[in-house]
């Protein structure tokens, strides 16, 4: 049976770098390259026999030390120490940034962490809810508002009122209506719209209005909970 | 020193939940000036400060705030009960970088830590301690990232300039590598 391990002892190849320049004890200035591209290509060799993943990142990194360990095999002229140099500075280069941050890491954990030194006082978050923050209030559906226009209705016209009168509402008239309301307004609740004493057929005539913003996207509907009044904004 | 500003002040922070500057302040009386808000602020700092409590009013993430001193620690959190979420040290030095370097490319980090750091950047977001401050205008139109005013919160910074300076680094210290 075979499995493969995931080991973040060495999260990455300056990882790996760093704590052999370390076990070795050398300067980052003076790095004896030869030593640590073995020390390196063994750690590698480990890891596979070992069936732990290794990252590309560790095999450009394993590529770049053996291009420079050859490189200072060979005899040299001018321009070869140049390009050694230029070699050494792009894996010196980065280690040191590395260990730098590495460091600042560390005083930075060492600071007073909130929640974990210092702690500031406890909010309480509940009574949060509902103000028409961001993530706490639900999208409500049609039939939400159906069951929020029955509720009017109810309140509105307790017993059966017999009407005689003709009249028209125009729900061109309630849309304009609403509209307004609306960008006066940061918010407004859906039984804010039927307070007024109306007919049952303005205050089909206003939810008709309040169906056709919505579909239109003008006003965005919330419910901060089932059950609670809903919600109307102008959508932006 | 107006003393009714005083109170009022003090009663804004004591109600806060994140640490409030002094424009916030102002925002909420913009009938006083803004530097008698900061005035008042200085004073009940070190109002605070001697009175030798066991909170202080804490000057962090660009505004004021109560904290509690670090020597009350132990009691608070058998209180709290709940451990702290920790980050983890590639977290922590992946932050670290975008503290330094920022408004820096998540490219930029990888080339610094030398690993992929998708997920990583992914998590800081989530925690608010970093934030997509835009993006650059090369092709792909890469995101920058910087840090947030929660991180100057949580790392007990009273803004970015507060940051430690780097270190030059030319041979190792004590080893802490585990």
């Amino acid at each position: 049976m075979t499995f493969t391990t995931k080991l973040d002892v060495f999260e990455g190849p300056l990882d790996l770098l760093l704590h052999l320049v370390k076990v070795n004890e050398v300067d980052l200035a003076d790095i004896p390259i030869a030593t640590i591209t073995d020390q390196y290509l063994e750690y590698l060799d480990l890891m596979k026999a070992l069936d732990i993943t290794i990252a590309g990142d560790f095999l450009v990194m394993a590529s770049t030390l053996m291009h420079l360990k050859s490189k200072m095999l060979l005899p040299k002229q001018e321009q070869d120490m140049e390009e050694i140099e230029e070699l050494v500075e792009e894996i010196v280069g980065p280690l040191r940034e590395y260990m730098q941050f590495k460091e600042a890491a560390e005083d930075l954990a060492a600071r007073n962490v909130l929640s974990r030194d210092v702690f500031k006082r406890a909010s309480d978050t509940y009574f949060m809810i509902g103000e028409g923050k961001e993530g706490t209030t639900a999208k409500v559906n049609l039939f939400e508002l159906m069951i929020a226009f029955k509720r009017v209705m109810a309140r509105q016209f307790p017993d059966t009122v017999l009407s005689f009168e003709a009249e028209t509402w125009s729900v061109k008239e309630k849309i304009a209506e609403i509209k307004k309301r609306v960008e006066g307004q940061k918010t407004i609740y859906f039984s804010e719209l039927f307070s007024s004493k109306g007919s049952i057929s303005e205050l089909i005539a206003i939810f008709l209005a309040l169906l056709e913003l919505v579909r239109v996207g003008f006003i965005a509907i919330f419910q901060p909970k089932p059950g609670d009044d809903i919600m109307l904004q102008a959508f932006k | 020193m107006n003393n009714s500003l005083k109170l009022i002040v003090e009663s804004l922070l004591f109600a806060a939940v994140d640490p409030l500057t002094p424009r916030q302040i102002h925002g909420l009386l913009p009938e006083r000036d803004l530097k008698e808000i900061k005035e008042v602020l200085a004073a009940l700092k070190d109002e605070y400060e001697g009175m030798k409590r066991s909170f202080t009013l804490v000057e962090v993430a660009e505004g004021y705030q109560f904290r509690t001193l670090p020597r009350y620690k132990p009691y608070i959190a058998n209180l709290l009960g709940a451990t702290p979420t920790r980050l983890s040290r590639p977290a922590l030095e992946t932050l670290t970088i975008i503290a330094y370097k920022q408004p820096i490319l998540r490219q930029e980090i990888e080339r610094l830590r030398g690993v992929d750091v998708g997920g990583i950047i992914r998590m800081l977001l989530k925690k608010g301690l970093i934030r997509v401050v835009g993006r650059k205008p090369l092709p792909g139109k890469p995101i920058i990232y910087g840090t947030t005013k929660r991180f100057l919160e949580v790392f007990d910074l009273k803004d970015l300039s507060s940051l430690p300076t780097l270190k030059e680094i030319e041979e190792l210290g004590n080893g802490e590598e585990e």
